[in-house]
């Protein structure tokens, strides 16, 4: 009979590989999970950090660090852009660099050229085909990054900035909106724009060791490598989130092929037993 | 007057600590700190060393950082510590091999686009094997 094994060992393997993707949708919800709890802890450094600095730049107002003031003339811009290390997970990271090419377009257009750097294996593959001017690159971060995986990406960009090589750096990433929603965001890191936030409630007159500078430049420097390691984490949820969804869909694909597929074999099994009868019957009526 | 004062100790990963102290010893950049409540606001480097929280209950918590920074105010101690080991030559090694690697990556842009084609060839030839072998079977 026509295909009715072929259709069951289709059958078979559209089911292997339904097994396979919601395995991958269970490990992304649990991944997703523990990445937000990471996000989540990441949060009162950055914050504490933001009220120091707030605190310290307000009381040394004389004092202008180079990574708050925005230079009038804009020549060169950065970009850091997170990008996840593997694929399967719908279309993140292509939304992501969509949005950075527009980034990229929109700088051209007005003849400022760019440099990138770029954390996450996607992301180098896709920026070094598209020729433009890598600065640094780091990959294969992990579920679990340290900011010590990122240090070295973040102070090139860092060392550009203050050299006066590039004029602004800014950040992609995918914000973490819920498990269904995330969205390509592109932020000013330097000069950093001041904030609602940074609005001093006391003040105090601090003692300094060694001195006030010494410490503004150490604070300034952690602050931008905790942002960029909260982007990276929120990328990382991100990922799980998409990669969840991705695989779900796969596997409710994978459900209705196998209903179409048994359909189809049932049909050609029950033909193949009325052939069968016909040929009984039409031989017991010849005899 | 208060006895305690609340300290907190975060890095960019975690929160490491949060309660109520007696004292506080830190390792300074300038020397060894005390802080006991009611210290006067003070924003200061720390070395790699280790933090000691003398609880209020008798006892202490001691705490290793690889450096970072400490901020006193009047009720509150905030400790923003580095996370691994940072060093300035340490984190001019990290920046350099981000470099390299991305000069790789540029660098072996045609070995890559070649394995990418030999695969679309195998790729092909694969498809056209088997194609040859059902019209075979079918004979």
């Amino acid at each position: 009979m026509a295909g009715a094994k072929e259709i069951r060992t289709k059958i078979k393997s559209v089911q292997n590989t339904q097994k396979i993707t919601r395995a991958m949708e269970m490990v992304a919800a649990s991944k997703m999970r523990k990445a937000q709890e990471r996000m989540r802890e990441a949060r009162p450094y950055a914050e504490r950090m933001r009220s120091v600095i707030a605190h310290v730049s307000a009381a040394n107002s004389e004092y202008r660090h180079p990574f708050l003031v925005a230079r009038d003339e804009v020549k060169r811009v950065g970009f850091i852009i997170v990008s996840s290390d593997r694929g399967l997970c719908g279309g993140l990271n292509n939304n992501l660099f969509r949005q950075a090419v527009r980034e990229l377009d929109r700088w051209r257009s007005e003849k400022v050229e760019s440099d990138f750097c770029v954390i996450g294996n996607k992301g180098g593959v896709f920026f070094r085909r598209l020729g433009v001017n890598l600065l640094a690159s780091t990959a294969h971060v992990g579920d679990a990054p340290t900011v010590d995986a990122l240090v070295g990406t973040v102070k090139v960009m860092l060392d550009a900035y203050s050299e006066g090589r590039v004029d602004r750096v800014f950040f992609i990433y995918n914000k973490f909106v819920n498990s269904m929603t995330q969205s390509p965001v592109v932020e000013q890191l330097l000069p950093r724009l001041p904030s609602d936030e940074d609005e001093v409630r006391h003040r105090w007159d601090y003692l300094y060791e060694p001195d006030a500078r010494d410490v503004l430049d150490h604070l300034l420097n952690r602050y931008i490598e905790s942002l960029v390691y909260q982007g990276v984490v929120e990328n990382i949820a991100s990922e799980q989130a998409a990669r969840m969804v991705a695989m779900k869909a796969a596997s409710d694909n994978a459900g209705g092929l196998i209903d179409d597929l048994q359909l189809q074999y049932n049909k050609a099994r029950q033909a193949s037993i009325t052939q069968e009868l016909s040929e009984i019957v039409g031989g017991a009526a010849a005899l | 007057m208060p006895s305690t004062i609340r300290l907190d100790i975060v890095s960019t990963e975690r929160e490491l600590f949060s309660g109520e102290c007696a004292m506080v010893i830190a390792p300074g950049v300038m020397g060894e700190l005390g802080i006991m409540p009611r210290h006067s606001p003070l924003v200061t480097r720390l070395k790699p060393g280790e933090v000691r929280a003398e609880l209020p209950q008798g006892g202490e918590e001691t705490f290793y950082i690889s450096g970072g920074i400490l901020e006193v105010q009047p009720h509150v101690v905030t400790i923003l510590s580095d996370t691994g080991n940072r060093a300035e030559d340490l984190d001019e090694a990290a920046a350099l091999a981000a470099q390299e690697q991305a000069e790789r990556m540029l660098a072996d842009r045609g070995s890559d686009i070649d394995e990418a084609r030999a695969r679309a060839e195998l790729a092909q030839a694969a498809a056209q094997l088997q194609a040859i072998r059902r019209l075979r079977n079918r004979r």
